[in-house]
């Protein structure tokens, strides 16, 4: 058994039947991720002494008989989760310094389950962005091609597993924050329907779009974390209380009855020769293990972006209102609570977190309402509606998770080119529909040296991560893309 | 006209007779519940700061609100007692705003989907007249923090710095939004008695105004007696017990007719109402116009309430205040000052209405339970409806008394006796021997008895000093035991003496 | 469209962000143009459409009336990360006028 490189699936099998023990586990992860770390920067914060004092928990309680879903499985958190005890950031400043006195629902549930937590990870500050370079605490790099991005907002938790830094990590995705990082750093990112994981103590951005979800290096591993993490939690009233089916043990090898729908107006013409390629590839693999294609519409797709631009800064000015230098974080002094506020909050927050701000409150303010924030709210209702119809039709939707392969830094000033990059991810999210990005491929991308992976996006109907789940393993056992990549740290170890 | 200033002018009677003002209470009412709206935090008042807190009400990074279904209840309950409509649809909304004491800087409130809409509120005054206040709506939201002045005097003025505390930040809180149905200091106490006594009498809210569970404002504007119009209002701030909200509204009234009868016109801004000083005066106004941004809280789920739901509410709803005093005033005859005494004491009037079941006489039993069996109660400590006397026997001694078979000096010895050892009315007066005794006869043989042994009194008497009456009367119940029935003795005297 | 639709002071103002000129110039001009962007909205034809605020259609999730004191924090967990605190209190800077 190899801690570093194998599944989540067969470490906790070699620790549950103790032909391993989570305590030798942690002492292997801790020096090789400092040193991988130092490259990747896929980490804000490392715990140590936290993943070795759960390693003895783990290995106490297998030893009292315990079988451990995640037995001694070395996992990462995105740092905008809290865990009792250690620093949770957010990426920003204004949390810079802030040490969480409690743990949130899914992270509590993924260490009952027996995984070790090698710390926290890097994101855009309150997980806005898609690169990961709006984090105002640290730079993180794409571990297939140090002089790009791992995407975001997870970016660390996406890199850290495709630089096999850990076996697990948990990530958060609002607009495709991790899907889009799934497929930069070629890796599975799997987003459950909303409301299937628990989001206490996950630090909100967009509330009614947030989910909290997995990275994995193989559907199945991405799979045995949702059945840990996922389920009724009376602590967030958004949960939804019904019974989750295990999907772990329901992965198929084929995929024959299965409808895929291709979506018209995500048409491939406007991506580059060779993504393009990638994509029809793929599309015609999925056709070769049996499923059969066809083509379904999605009218309102293309309000997507504008609906989700509303939608989320409008929660997020809200939501991000209690960073105020009171109770807790960063406080710039002021002559009096006003002015405190307002210098606190200037110097707490980065500029996209500003903008975000800017625009929720313009679109909630008097007069506005009805135009901007209404509008969206009904705009969504036509986005979700368009999915319906379209599962009336297929079982699955396919389509790229980004239009391009990992970028360089700084290649996207202009906002809205940024936000262009969840132009897949979008809609679905704002479906609510569970959905996932698996490696389909890699291209060598114009001006780069080396492979960069591309990601399949598959979004099935609300509720059926079972059925999403087992078609991703399908194609992911058939074309075994992830396999063929091999990270930059890696490579050179 | 315009030369006079407001302070120059007096407020005399036919001024205010010249106006009528516009009143619109607006009041905050902490619920009862054991957890707060929406985390498993003590809804407690008081504490050591910062020691009722969790995630959820301190509102850290991350935590999330689950509402309270004992509050929603509350809600269903006081919508209900003022027959207010209950929408099969509402929700909560944010209402943003910074505030230091407000954790998350926003509220959680409700905007445009309350969960009671409509309603009326009716109520009497001390002089017994009665009117009504319709309800806009009462809706559902949470109580900020506290903030305590860090100045010499505790005030905001001069303050250096402020201390927040939030051990009351997410108590439940309703507020009740009354339409602009009263027209005086008088009616806006009644009104918001009323709320009171009903809210408690239903275990909705303690109402305990001290610990300021109850926080009013008034909106108050003036026209002239007759106007449709209304006039221009200011809010009023900081009431904090139902003299100062008549103080205040008083003061308030006062001023507007001031500034008009000046020559001014009154503008529209809060004013905060100084306890000390017995007046109202301008708050700043803001830099700006609030503007709340209210939208649906995205964490929270919409309210279904079903049609089974609301007749099942209303089907264990108590008679109100209201109704009970209505009662006690048209049916049985009881004045305003008693009627309002039972009314206010729930569980004496639940004893109360027990007795007059009984005794089928409202007046007489109200005499005995305000007066000497309250008085029992108080001396020994204890309430009426948890002291030995039954409201049955109770009926009994009513029944008694107003027969005739004993009188009053014997009902007070009797109520004692049940006071100190239960039992029947009827079995005391006969173990004891105190039926009163109005035979003809027998009381004109003592009345023989005590005219022949006081030979100089009976002197003085037909001398014209009629005012030894008395001394007689007393001969006559003091030879008899107390069980004469005196109105029959001093006319067998009378009879004897004149004839 | 016009750069300055947005009245960017006042939505700072409202939103509690000191902002110097070259932030407003800034935060202006992107705000206004990803607003064009968003305008597109008003071609979409939402008459007799339904608002979605949650894409889950769950109703009264609520808690029973119980203490929960297994999540209440002690004082001094409440006031760990605390910029300023006296006497089991928070502290902050004087607050000039009232709201709400």
């Amino acid at each position: 058994m190899d801690p570093i490189k194998d599944t989540a699936v067969s470490i906790a099998r070699a620790v549950n039947a103790k032909e391993a023990a989570a305590a030798e586990i942690a002492e292997a992860l801790i020096p090789h991720v400092s040193r991988v770390d130092a490259q990747l920067g896929a980490y804000l914060q490392l715990t140590p002494e936290l993943m070795r004092e759960h390693a003895r928990r783990v290995d106490e309680r297998v030893r009292a008989g315990e079988t451990l879903p995640l037995a001694g499985v070395p996992v990462a958190i995105k740092d905008n989760m809290c865990l009792t005890g250690t620093r949770t950031t957010a990426g920003s400043k204004i949390l810079e310094h802030f040490v969480a006195p409690y743990t949130a629902t899914a992270v509590q549930r993924l260490l009952a389950a027996g995984a070790l937590p090698i710390g926290k990870t890097n994101l855009d500050e309150f997980a806005m962005g898609s690169s990961c370079e709006n984090s105002a605490l640290g730079v993180t790099r794409n571990p297939y091609d140090l002089d790009r991005v791992p995407g975001g907002s997870s970016g660390g938790s996406a890199a850290a597993v495709g630089g096999f830094e850990a076996t697990l990590s948990l990530g958060s995705d609002t607009g495709g924050s991790i899907r889009e990082p799934a497929a930069f750093c070629n890796i599975v990112g799997f987003k459950p329907t909303y409301g299937r994981v628990s989001r206490y103590g996950l630090i909100a951005f967009a509330s009614s779009l947030d989910q909290i979800g997995p990275f994995a290096r193989t559907v199945e591993d991405a799979a045995l974390t949702y059945d840990v993490i996922g389920g009724h939690d009376p602590l967030d009233a958004t949960s939804v209380d019904r019974p989750l089916e295990p999907t772990a043990h329901a992965l198929r090898e084929d995929l024959r009855g299965v409808r895929v729908g291709i979506v018209k107006e995500f048409g491939l013409g406007q991506l580059d020769a060779n993504v393009r390629a990638c994509y029809e590839a793929a599309y015609a693999d999925l056709e070769k293990l049996g499923a059969e294609l066809v083509e379904v519409e999605l009218p309102t797709a293309e309000y997507g972006l504008a609906t989700y631009y509303l939608v989320a800064p409008a929660e997020c000015s809200s939501n991000l209102a209690r960073f105020d230098g009171v109770r807790y974080g960063l406080r710039v002094d002021g002559a009096d609570v006003g002015e405190m506020y307002e210098k606190t909050r200037a110097a707490g927050f980065g500029p996209e977190v500003k903008r975000r701000i800017l625009i929720g409150t313009y679109a909630l303010s008097s007069g506005y309402y009805d135009a901007y924030y209404l509008k969206a709210q009904k705009a969504r209702t036509k986005i979700a509606e368009d999915f319906a119809r379209a599962f009336a039709r297929c079982d699955v939707i396919a389509s790229p998770a980004a239009s391009t392969p990992a970028f360089g830094f700084n290649a996207k000033s202009d906002p809205v080119s940024m936000y262009l990059m969840d132009y897949y991810t979008i809609p679905v999210s704002l479906a609510g529909l569970p959905s996932l990005s698996v490696p389909c491929g890699a291209v060598v991308p114009e001006g780069g040296t080396r492979p960069m992976p591309l990601g399949l996006q598959l979004a099935t109907p609300l509720f059926t991560e079972r059925s999403l789940l087992g078609i991703a393993h399908a194609y992911e056992r058939a074309t075994r893309h992830a396999e063929k990549l091999s990270p930059v740290e890696i490579a050179a170890a | 006209m315009s030369t006079i200033a407001p302070e120059d002018i007096t407020v005399t009677p036919e001024l205010l007779e010249k106006y009528e003002a516009v009143i619109g209470i607006e009041c905050h009412v902490e619920l009862k519940t054991e957890s707060k709206m929406f985390c498993g935090c003590p809804n407690a008042f008081g504490g050591e700061p910062n020691t009722k807190v969790c995630p959820v009400c301190l509102a850290l990074p991350g935590a999330l609100p689950v509402p309270n279904a004992a509050a929603i209840d509350h809600m269903i309950r006081a919508g209900l007692a003022f027959g207010a409509t209950i929408p099969p649809h509402s929700k909560f909304d944010r209402k943003n705003y910074f505030y230091p004491d407000m954790p998350k800087n926003y509220q959680i409130s409700q905007y445009d989907m309350p969960l009671t809409q409509g309603g009326v509120v009716r109520y009497w005054l001390e002089d017994g007249t009665r009117g009504e206040c319709r309800l806009t709506r009462i809706h559902l939201e949470e109580d900020t923090g506290k903030s305590t002045h860090a100045s010499a005097d505790g005030r905001l003025a001069g303050a250096t710095s402020s201390l927040v505390d939030f051990n009351r930040a997410g108590v439940p809180l309703m507020e009740c939004v009354g339409e602009p149905d009263i027209r005086s200091a008088d009616e806006a106490v009644a009104f918001l008695e009323t709320l009171a006594r009903t809210f408690r009498q239903l275990g909705v809210s303690d109402v305990k105004m001290e610990e300021g569970s109850l926080r009013c404002d008034a909106n108050v504007s003036i026209r002239l007696r007759g106007a449709t119009e209304y006039g221009t209002k200011a809010e009023i701030k900081n009431m904090n017990s139902f003299r100062s909200v008549r103080r205040a509204i008083e003061s308030e009234i006062a001023r507007q007719i001031r500034v008009v009868e000046s020559g001014g016109r009154v503008i529209q801004e809060t004013r905060g109402w100084d306890e000390a000083a017995g007046t109202t005066h301008s708050q700043r106004s803001k830099e700006q116009a609030h503007d709340y941004r209210y939208f649906p809280d995205p964490d929270l789920v919409p309210i279904d309430v079903t049609a089974e739901t609301v007749a099942a509410v209303k089907a264990t709803l108590p008679v109100t205040p209201y109704e009970h005093y209505v009662r006690y005033v048209d049916e049985y005859g009881i004045d305003t000052k008693r009627a309002t005494q039972l009314v206010d004491d729930a569980p004496l009037a639940a004893w109360f209405d027990r007795a007059v079941e009984a005794s089928g006489n409202g007046q007489a039993t109200v005499a005995f339970v305000l007066g000497d069996l309250s008085r029992l109660a108080n001396e020994s400590g204890t309430h009426v409806a948890e002291g030995k006397v039954t409201p049955e026997a109770l009926a009994e001694l009513v029944a008694l008394t107003t027969s005739n078979a004993i009188n009053s000096k014997a009902a007070k010895q009797v109520l004692e006796t049940l006071w100190n050892e239960g039992g029947s009315a009827k079995a005391i007066v006969e173990r004891e021997g105190l039926a009163q005794v109005s035979d003809r006869g027998a009381i004109e043989k003592i009345v023989d008895e005590v005219l022949a042994a006081n030979p100089k009194v009976v002197a003085d008497y037909q001398a014209g000093k009629l005012n030894v009456m008395g001394f007689l009367t007393g001969a006559v119940m003091k030879a008899s035991r107390g069980k004469a029935n005196p109105s029959l003795a001093q006319e067998l005297l009378k009879e004897k003496l004149g004839a | 469209m016009p750069t300055d639709r947005i009245d960017i002071r006042h939505v700072a103002t409202l939103a509690r962000l000191a902002l110097t000129e070259d932030e407003i110039a800034t935060y202006g001009a992107q705000l206004g143009n990803l607003m064009t962007h968003v305008d597109a909205l008003a071609n979409l034809d939402t008459a007799e459409v339904p608002a979605t605020a949650q894409v889950v259609p769950s109703r009264n999730v609520q808690r029973a009336d119980v203490l929960r004191p297994e999540t209440s924090l002690t004082r001094e967990a409440a006031l760990q990360n605390a910029p300023d605190t006296v006497v089991g209190y928070f502290r902050v800077p004087r607050i000039i006028g009232e709201e709400g």
